[in-house]
């Protein structure tokens, strides 16, 4: 058993000539909640698709349970993937399935359990986030917070070892956002998971995370436990941290000088 | 000049290039159709959404198809005398030409922009990309289930439009205009020939179905994740597989009527 699940070292990627990932590295032990933050565009999300061998890395390994993702056919990825669960940022629920059918439906894909039994599973995840209740709704009518814990329950259904959970503090309430959280940071210890969040929510995901990664153009500019990162006196760490304005990420887009552009250069 | 010729070549090879992947696509779900076979009650309910829901527009329309040849029809046998022949021109116009090509063309307007849509929905809401995440193939969970649906639903629709045709004919013929009952449906028995008229229109809906369906399946799997990309796949399913059923049409006439 390996003591840690994900270990990436030196990845590279970009779409076409654009290089999005310049040489990470970064390793997610058993057991923790793994925080990935950074400004939108930063290439975050591509991480992630690497990570779930979406896309694959032109350079640099990622290893996931002992397993090399990159070069794996698409049999090995499809095993590997059936114990891992994502978490997609607006829950990307089957809209034509019932909440129940929802979380079923990896059971139903990749099992040959009964439907009795296939019942208590599902019931019981639905539980484990709270949404016993709502088994016979749609989607349609579950609010974004809901959708996101059914989501939640549906990335659970198969005990996977790791779970890849995209912004899922995006778009909620302060309450929805507090449940979010501990449900994460839950989960993650009573059925003993990897989480890796990528977010940039700080105050919450300080809160329940064990050890953060900061990206920025593509590379880790800074790591460590929520502690070291609030007394980090790294200028982007506490830009971010701290949500200002203007500092190492500037808050204009380049653009030639604000004069030239109103046309008074000339004036 | 150059530019427009440029453009031109490049719009030919873009085009020549999406009709190959739509072709490798076609194969993709062929190869991924074994889950059909497995679980039958996959292809049940696509069955159900391409084919019941599309009952109504193809039985209205071909009652009132009927009812118009039956109309026109008698308008222009009467100059021959020979009214009789009425059931005959109806039926054979029905099941030959009419009953596959103005049912798939329905099909396509009212089942091919409905799976290109949710298709195209189902990749804009990540719904495509989480299967792929939970090691579901969804070529064979959600594109292998709608083809076989919409292909077994396609013949079957078209036989129902020539059934509802040829009695819109019959209502028109006998019942209001008074066209003798023996003869109308007795020379229809004579004239319809089982293998080279109801086998060929049987083979038709078949081909079209494939066309509208495979069509459908790929502009939806291929639409850009975004509100326009999605309106603009759809538009494109059924000008497209309009245009296919037609084009098909003239080719499989031309094959299968020659010279009789």
């Amino acid at each position: 058993m390996h003591d840690n699940l994900v270990e990436i070292r030196g990845l590279h990627f970009g779409y076409g000539a654009r290089p999005v990932l310049k040489g990470i590295d970064l390793t997610a032990r058993r057991g923790q909640v793994i925080a990935i933050m950074g400004n939108s565009g930063c290439g975050k999300t591509t991480l992630f698709r690497v990570i779930g061998g979406v896309v694959h890395p032109t350079q640099g390994s990622v290893l996931v349970d002992g397993t090399e993702m990159v070069g794996l056919d698409q049999d090995g990825l499809y095993s590997l993937r059936r114990r891992m669960g994502m978490l997609f940022q607006f829950g990307a629920l089957f809209t034509d399935m019932s909440v129940f059918d929802n979380v079923a439906f990896q059971l139903r894909e990749h099992t040959d359990l009964p439907e009795s039994m296939i019942r208590d599973l599902v019931l019981m995840k639905l539980n484990a986030v709270g949404l016993r209740g709502a088994q016979d709704l749609m989607p349609s009518e579950l609010s974004g917070g809901m959708a996101r814990r059914v989501a939640l329950a549906r990335a659970i259904a198969l005990d996977p070892m790791l779970i890849l959970y995209d912004e899922p503090f995006a778009g909620l309430d302060p309450i929805s956002l507090g449940v979010t959280g501990n449900l994460i940071r839950r989960l993650t210890d009573t059925l003993g998971l990897t989480s890796i969040v990528v977010t940039h929510d700080v105050q919450e995901s300080l809160k329940m995370v064990d050890y953060v990664y900061f990206i920025s153009e593509g590379m880790v500019v800074a790591q460590g436990t929520p502690a070291e990162i609030k007394a980090s006196d790294l200028p982007y760490v506490h830009q971010f941290v701290h949500g200002e304005e203007d500092g190492p990420v500037p808050f204009q887009y380049p653009a030639e000088s604000y004069a030239a552009d109103l046309g008074l250069s000339h004036a | 000049m150059l530019d427009a010729v440029r453009s031109v070549g490049r719009r030919t090879i873009d085009g020549i290039w999406r009709m190959g992947v739509a072709v490798r696509f076609f194969g993709l779900t062929l190869v991924h159709s074994g889950i059909c076979l497995r679980r039958p009650q996959l292809v049940m309910r696509e069955i159900f959404s391409a084919g019941v829901l599309s009952l109504i527009i193809i039985v209205v329309s071909g009652l009132f198809v009927g009812m118009v040849l039956g109309l026109q029809g008698y308008e222009t046998l009467q100059t021959y005398g020979s009214e009789e022949a009425l059931g005959v021109l109806v039926a054979l116009s029905l099941v030959r030409e009419l009953g596959p090509v103005v049912a798939a063309l329905l099909f396509a307007s009212r089942a091919g922009s409905a799976i290109t849509a949710e298709i195209g929905l189902m990749k804009a809401t990540e719904q495509i990309a989480a299967m792929e995440m939970m090691a579901v193939d969804p070529i064979a969970r959600v594109v292998a289930p709608r083809f076989w649906g919409a292909v077994i639903s396609m013949p079957l629709l078209a036989a129902m439009f020539s059934a509802m045709g040829i009695f819109g004919g019959y209502l028109v013929g006998v019942v209001l205009i008074g066209v003798d009952d023996g003869s109308f449906w007795s020379q229809m028995q004579a004239a319809v020939d089982f293998r080279q008229d109801i086998l060929n229109g049987v083979i038709k809906s078949v081909v079209f179905g494939v066309a509208v369906t495979v069509i459908a399946l790929f502009e939806g799997y291929d639409a850009p994740p975004t509100a326009e990309g999605v309106s603009r796949a759809t538009t494109r399913t059924v000008v497209t597989s309009s245009l296919a059923i037609l084009a098909l049409d003239f080719v499989l006439t031309a094959f299968m009527f020659r010279g009789v």
